[in-house]
């Protein structure tokens, strides 16, 4: 029940942030919602990739080898050949394999 | 009387075909990216024990790419409503700039004009902010089919993606990744195609510090906090372009 409850939550927002400016700003603008639509993308992705590595532990078992060769293996991909699909799905093979093959 | 009235309709019907047929072909570059993504989302949903029924409603309701990866992870770590629904609001924020731009474009859509602010994803609105009408097109019609074109292919992979996952039995250990690298190449393509990188390293300044002090389970809402206050700062503070 909580799960159905919840995803009913994420679709409610989602749609909610997706009518706000047709229903507040049809005529117009607030400067300060423009300017956090505008730049909070670029904080809340780095937030994201933070939320996404947040159990790694450099500390102790494997000290996030495969979490580093993977993060890694996705950047450089990007910037070389910048094509979202094979960034993404070049990365998560390789890390794939270094978490199956190389650390059991 | 009758006749013309026959004719009348066949025009319609051929203009119709034409119209869905334009929409598909611009619809076509976002057709691998949602089917191969969708896919991927699908088979991690069903290895976290939630099956097709949840990818279908999912990706009908929701039907926003990264927020569905996302939900995965409130969903297998039973986040509470209300942390939910913060986080929901603070990923999807830049819907409210799509939206924005589109209060133009969607303004003669008429009873349209619900779906396709429903439908507004980011792949969505790059194929309509740059779109062209083609000749011998009915506007509304082109843009109400893309929108739904490109819900349909996210729609498909997602449910493929699911029942792959449970038909053949793949070593899974590591898909979780697959979300992981998404939010990396948008952070990576923000950082390439972005004179200022000033906000980008507020969010990993910002949540590294509350990972540090608040520890794993309880970092979100501060960072997103202290996100916003940081932003409202610099905002004070003039720094606006981005």
């Amino acid at each position: 029940m909580h799960d159905l409850l919840l995803i009913v939550v994420v679709a409610g927002v989602t749609l909610l942030t997706r009518a706000l400016p047709f229903l507040l700003f049809q005529k117009k603008t607030n400067p300060v919602i423009e300017y956090l639509g505008e730049v909070l993308p670029y904080s809340i992705m780095a937030m994201l990739v933070v939320y996404c590595l947040k159990g790694v532990d450099l500390l102790s078992g494997n000290h996030g080898i495969c979490e580093i060769i993977g993060v890694l293996s996705v950047v450089l991909l990007h910037v070389f050949k910048r094509n979202t699909l094979l960034s993404i799905f070049g990365g998560t093979i390789i890390y794939m394999l270094c978490v199956q093959i190389i650390f059991i | 009387m009758n006749i013309s009235l026959c004719i009348l309709i066949i025009n319609r019907g051929i203009f119709m075909q034409r119209t869905i047929k334009e929409a598909f072909k611009a619809s076509i570059p976002i057709m691998m990216g949602y089917i191969v993504l969708g896919m991927a989302f699908g088979m991690l949903l069903e290895s976290k024990g939630y099956g097709v029924i949840y990818a279908l409603l999912m990706s009908v309701f929701i039907y926003a790419g990264s927020m569905q990866f996302v939900t995965i992870n409130l969903l297998t770590s039973g986040a509470t409503l209300l942390s939910t629904a913060l986080m929901t609001f603070l990923i999807n924020a830049r819907h409210m700039v799509y939206g924005l731009s589109m209060i133009q474009k969607f303004k003669d859509m008429g009873k349209r004009k619900p779906y396709m602010i429903f439908s507004l994803t980011d792949e969505t609105y790059s194929l309509l902010v740059g779109s062209q009408t083609p000749e011998g097109c009915d506007e509304k019609e082109y843009l109400f089919f893309i929108a739904l074109f490109d819900q349909c292919y996210w729609i498909i992979g997602s449910v493929m993606g699911s029942l792959i996952g449970s038909m053949i039995s793949i070593n899974t250990t590591g898909l979780d990744f697959a979300m992981t690298a998404l939010f990396i190449v948008i952070v990576v393509e923000q950082f390439l195609s972005s004179k200022q990188h000033v906000y980008t390293y507020l969010g990993f300044i910002v949540s590294i510090c509350c990972l540090i002090v608040f520890k794993a389970d309880a970092f979100i809402i501060p960072s997103m906090i202290g996100i916003i206050i940081g932003l409202l700062v610099m905002y004070k503070g003039g720094q606006r372009d981005a």
